[in-house]
């Protein structure tokens, strides 16, 4: 290898760590902040010293299981997801705790505190807590590249599977890190049955149960994974700091900024859980004080159950948002009685994000709420959730969710007497796949009558263009077999099927009006519109498209309706002269923007 | 020695690029570094801030009244991120009018060379011009080429220069 040393994103040093440490089988659903993980393999896959299948699956559930049974075979594989997806792939997740596995298995599963890009905050290490699966929590990029080799091996010696939680601090965040080269392991797939254990029925979970415990007791004492202390000279007497993640770094930064380093017992709690019962013991009995600091939920806290811990718990550390260096210094400076820190002014709220300029969304979004000023439109997560600008995105849940709230809102409004408000559900095309499928069945069985546009894309915009099931390409460009949308929605019972490209504005309303009469026919039932038009971001995209220099005369009203309703990014008013302009160095020429200027103001000419 | 950075703009605008950059000249002269970066949602033409701390520390993050150097691409954000920067440390910002700080209209001058993207290296320049880095010119302009995808290196580098020279 050329460089030992290079600066490497976390989710980068991860995907590294993966290939040194011999995994064989990766399978991921893109979010951030997980994403670039199995991005970082697939670039790498080249320096496996060993076969390497990688796969951007169709959703976590799936992801997880595929790691799961490549495990069985005694081969290393890991499945990686954001946060939220862990909720997806619970079911499995949860029983594999049970029933162990066999090669090497890893979960990583990346927390979004803040949140920075998700819909929750919510604590991945709890979940570990109550699904009783080990969780490792790395204070930096580099040291979660090096936790990985020895969690497999710790994996290995438990037939357990093994969590890592890094948080979106770790996983973007760059660093120097030190390369090595991958191992070696040698591994044919040899699944041995074992039909009490892989099959296990309730007969056999008692004793599966027994076991799981007996070693989440024996892990907790492993030496490699317990906390690390860094001792003070007694200056604090029977005071102790413990932090885990990036918190602790935030820590170890501002006690060496306020002269404070080595002054006071510090514990970095590498394994949030299980805990070793002696280090709870050892904190009782040594301190009368300790300030506990951990994103986001107070998992070491409750297990700790210390009578003079100060966290989350008595309110002195905030229960919600990330714990910033801002937010450390208040905390410490409060427990140890120091100056507080200067008030912080009040936090502005800088550039709200916007779909692209040229976005196709953009153009269906504006359609639809054109046609439907007084409907109700549920969305979903995406580029797409950004609809929300133009006030055509009215709930946007969990993946998935639209269809089904689309069709839950049809059937409370149906069953008063009178009209029901025409109900207009955007899913993207990655989306559509994860979880839309059922959803599309069962509003088609319960004959909800609602539109349901898949603004396809053919890609997974949002986290940066992964492949999609009807592209025909599988992870790092490999050709693979398409699965197209249309026969998927014609078997899932939809009669009404229309494919439209959104930019051609007057097509697409004509459909949506069609569709609106549709599902209010004696026959009607779900309408499926499927906009497409690619990703703008897909530079191959912009090549085989139109681009105009598009500029606004002086005929402009100031109406704001292209600046405001349309909302492209590459428009804003020219306060002086009271007039639109167009930002030449945003705007990529689409002309989308013509049609929605009630005078004909903006104006195209070929480039 | 040690120095703590922040780079603030929008989307688009080339924001990681040059955090990418800088730091990636601190792991050719073998110092530690580490940075923080905004992806995400934000990403599509939102506020995104990077942080950049190079010598011996532990977390990316930079608190308030830290940071000794303030790139900025986006002048909008100036109110956003000001309390990050220590009260004399340095702004070099992306903007046609004459502020307290030092400002330039590297929106122009990459306009000018035919991409407006190219604003963060001419940016990066003026922050060397300034004796605003720890680093040499020729320290960045090794980390550019190493970075640049091979067909915009030369683009680039001009860039950089523009910045350098102005
Ligand atoms: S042509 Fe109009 S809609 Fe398209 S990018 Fe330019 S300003 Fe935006
Ligand atoms: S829609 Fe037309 S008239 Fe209204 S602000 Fe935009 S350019 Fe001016």
């Amino acid at each position: 290898m050329k460089n030992k040393i290079q600066l490497l994103m976390g989710n980068e040093a991860i995907g590294q760590g993966l290939i040194e440490a011999g995994c064989q089988v990766a399978a991921a659903y893109p979010g951030t902040p997980s994403t670039e993980i199995l991005q970082a393999v697939i670039d790498r896959r080249e320096k496996a010293a060993e076969p390497l299948h990688l796969e951007w699956s169709v959703n976590e559930k799936i992801a997880f299981e595929v790691a799961l049974a490549a495990s069985y075979t005694g081969k290393r594989s890991v499945a990686v997801m954001k946060q939220v997806g862990l909720n997806v792939a619970a079911d499995p997740f949860m029983r594999t705790a049970y029933i162990g596995v066999k090669g090497g298995m890893l979960t990583i599963v990346a927390d979004d505190p803040g949140p920075h890009s998700s819909q929750n905050e919510q604590d991945t290490r709890l979940f570990c807590l109550q699904a009783r699966v080990p969780v490792i929590d790395p204070a930096s990029p580099a040291e979660a590249k090096e936790l990985i080799r020895p969690a497999f091996e710790l994996s290995e010696k438990y037939e357990t599977n093994i969590v890592l939680r890094p948080t979106t601090r770790i996983c973007h965040s760059r660093q120097n890190v030190s390369i090595a080269k991958p191992i070696t392991l040698e591994r044919q797939a040899n699944f041995e049955l074992d039909t009490p254990r892989w099959s296990a029925t309730p007969a056999f979970l008692p004793a599966l149960h027994k076991k799981l415990n007996a070693n989440l007791e024996k892990i907790s004492f492993e030496p490699d994974w317990q906390p690390r202390l860094t001792s003070g000279d007694n200056s604090q007497p029977r005071t102790a700091l413990v932090a885990s993640g990036i918190v602790y770094s935030n820590l170890v930064d501002l006690l060496e900024e306020l002269n404070l380093n080595n002054k006071i017992d510090l514990y970095q709690v590498l394994m949030p859980y299980p805990l070793n019962p002696d280090f709870s013991k050892n904190l009782h009995e040594k301190y009368d004080r300790i300030l506990i600091l951990e994103e986001t939920y107070p998992v070491i806290e409750l297990q700790l159950a210390h009578p003079g811990a100060v966290g989350k718990q008595n309110g002195a550390v905030p229960r919600e948002g990330e714990l910033t260096p801002d937010v450390t210094h208040q905390a410490l400076a409060a427990f140890l009685d120091l100056a507080p820190p200067e008030e912080k002014p009040e936090e502005r709220r800088g550039q709200r994000p916007s779909l692209c300029p040229g976005c196709s969304h953009r153009s269906a979004f504006y359609s639809i709420k054109k046609c439907f000023p007084k409907g109700i439109y549920p969305s979903d997560i995406g580029c797409y959730t950004l609809g929300m600008n133009l006030g055509a995105v009215h709930t946007v849940h969990c993946m998935g969710a639209c269809i089904s709230q689309g069709a839950g809102f049809y059937q409370a409004y149906q069953q008063d007497a009178g009209d029901f408000p025409t109900i207009v559900v955007t899913i993207g095309d990655s989306t559509f796949f994860h979880a839309g499928i059922p959803a599309l069945i069962n509003a088609v069985i319960q004959q909800a009558r609602i539109i349901v546009v898949i603004l396809d894309n053919a890609t997974t915009a949002m986290t940066g263009g992964q492949p999609v099931p009807h592209m025909g390409i599988a992870a790092g460009n490999v050709p693979t077999k398409a699965v197209a949308i249309e026969p998927l929605v014609k078997a899932a019972g939809v009669e009404f099927l229309e494919v439209c490209n959104p930019y051609e504005n007057d097509k697409f309303e004509d459909l949506l009006k069609n569709a609106d009469e549709y599902i209010r026919s004696p026959q009607g039932g779900v309408a499926v519109l499927i906009a497409r038009h690619g990703c703008i971001m897909d530079p191959a995209v912009r090549k085989v498209q139109d681009s105009f220099l598009v500029t606004i005369k002086d005929n402009c009203i100031a109406c704001l309706i292209c600046v405001d309703k349309f909302e492209c990014p590459a428009l804003s008013m020219d306060k002086d002269k009271n007039l639109a302009v167009v930002n030449q160095d945003r705007c990529i020429g689409c002309g989308t923007c013509i049609p929605v200027c009630p005078v004909d103001a903006i104006i195209k000419e070929e480039k | 020695m040690k120095q703590q950075i922040i780079v603030s703009g929008i989307g688009g605008q080339g924001v990681l690029f040059l955090t990418r950059v800088i730091a990636q000249v601190a792991v050719n002269q073998g110092i530690p570094v580490l940075t923080s970066e905004t992806h995400g949602m934000a990403q599509r033409g939102g506020t995104v801030l990077s942080t950049i701390k190079i010598g011996d520390f532990a977390s990316p993050l930079i608190r308030t009244g830290q940071a000794d150097l303030g790139l900025l691409l986006w002048e909008e954000n100036f109110p956003v991120h000001q309390s990050i920067l220590q009260e004399n440390g340095t702004w070099i910002i992306n903007s046609p009018h004459n502020s307290d700080h030092i400002s330039i209209d590297a929106a122009k001058i990459a306009r000018n060379l035919g991409n407006a993207v190219l604003l963060n290296l001419v940016l990066l320049g003026t922050a060397l011009k300034q004796g605003a880095l720890i680093f040499t010119a020729e320290e960045c302009e090794t980390a550019i080429k190493q970075l640049a995808p091979k067909k915009f290196v030369e683009q680039n580098l001009t860039a950089f220069h523009k910045g350098l020279n102005s």
